[in-house]
């Protein structure tokens, strides 16, 4: 069962910590719209979130709740990739960071909703919707910022330059997750990586932005070994619970 | 038994959207009485929809103080089921009426979006997000009035 639990927290944590980093644009964003946007979008994952580490939570026979997992875990113990929790940049970056993850979860909630385990297959089943319609909306962005004036397209490069080598945490295998693959319980990172790079090249080879040519991959996220930006985030998010324990609305 | 908590039930609403009653909106999978106990099993729409913790307390609040006085258990737990999951076809046709009545323009499969206000069809898009996660915000070209749209979801 704790192959499972992994499973499930490592998604539980991309969700979560994408949501938290999401939110920080409340109020500050381009543009009123966008703001409503990115804050409803936000609102979407972290219920995402929601159900996944309630789930999680379930599995450890309910000794921590989900607000536990959330508000109580160190920054070693959180099991997201690296690539969700980089700081939100520009507008160019918030929105590449989502396409990259959007595109992901269409596929990864698509294969999970076939799963064998029937919580998660319904979680991704709901989930997959709302991901759908968030990706409609990052991929018009990249579009806009790659055909736009030099400005957004210099910037959208530059951003891409950045986060490129982030994305291939999503895919990594491990000897306990190509288990859960066989058990038909995890979605295959193969076929994910596979399809991930078939949609986001496609889209690029529409632009003219290069995708850049270096083998470095970012790793450790998912064993816990996070960069300096997780553990500043995580000093806001979880300050009131940690200030305050069990302290509700 | 049923029938008098689907009555009771008929008071609960959306509170994002307070034409829209819990029922109307399709939301409710499930009601079940034993011996003690109102069992009522609902579905989410948006899984972080913070509407959805608030009809969850009103209909505890409801059932368990309207219930007593027609002989209802006063034990009410609410259940939340994720699948099938929610979709916007769910919306009763006495709901959609309801929605376009109060200026939002219901869901539409065939993608056909007019006006609430003036059922002009010549709209276009503001952003793919309104006032909340299952709103999209629209523009009327004819009478210059800002919507929402329900979206299909």
């Amino acid at each position: 069962m704790s192959a499972v639990y992994n499973y499930v927290l490592n998604l539980g944590d991309n969700t979560l910590i994408l949501g938290q980093r999401l939110s920080e644009w409340c109020g500050v964003g381009p543009f009123l719209e966008e703001d409503l946007a990115l804050t409803n979008t936000s609102l979407d994952i972290i219920g995402q979130a929601k159900m996944l580490l309630e789930y999680a939570a379930k599995l450890k026979n309910d000794t921590q709740s989900a607000d536990d997992l959330a508000f109580m875990r160190d920054q070693h113990q959180f099991k997201n990739v690296l690539l969700v929790e980089q700081p939100n940049g520009d507008y160019s970056q918030t929105m590449l960071r989502q396409y990259f993850m959007d595109v992901y979860h269409v596929h990864l909630y698509s294969a999970l909703s076939n799963s064998s385990n029937q919580q998660l297959a319904g979680i991704a089943a709901k989930s997959l919707k709302e991901v759908t319609y968030h990706l409609e909306r990052s991929q018009l962005w990249i579009k806009r910022m790659a055909h736009g004036s030099t400005e957004s397209f210099n910037r959208l490069q530059t951003s891409l330059n950045k986060l490129w080598h982030y994305h291939h945490e999503l895919f990594e295998e491990t000897k306990e997750l190509s288990q859960l693959v066989v058990q038909g319980i995890a979605a295959n990172p193969k076929e994910l990586h596979k399809k991930w790079d078939t949609e986001v090249k496609t889209l690029m080879a529409t632009t003219p932005l290069e995708i850049p040519q270096t083998g470095w991959k970012a790793t450790g996220g998912r064993i816990g070994h996070h960069s300096e930006y997780l553990g500043k985030m995580l000093c806001e998010m979880q300050f009131l619970q940690r200030a305050y324990p069990g302290c509700e609305w | 038994m049923i029938e008098k908590i689907k009555k009771i039930l008929a008071q609960v609403s959306d509170p994002e959207i307070p034409v829209l009653s819990l029922e109307d909106l399709g939301v409710i999978r499930n009601i079940a009485v034993n011996d003690d106990e109102i069992i009522v099993t609902i579905t989410p729409t948006y899984s972080g929809c913070p509407a959805m913790e608030v009809m969850q307390q009103d209909i505890i609040k409801v059932l368990s103080k309207q219930g007593r006085k027609v002989g209802l258990p006063t034990k009410v737990t609410v259940i939340t089921q994720l699948s099938p999951a929610w979709t916007t076809d769910w919306i009763s046709e006495k709901g959609k009426q309801a929605l376009l009545k109060y200026g939002i323009m219901p869901p539409s499969r065939k993608g056909t979006i007019m006006c609430p206000q003036c059922e002009s069809k010549n709209v276009e898009l503001l952003s793919q997000f309104g006032s909340t996660a299952c709103k999209a915000l629209y523009r009327c070209k004819d009478c210059l009035e800002p919507f929402d749209y329900f979206k299909c979801h």
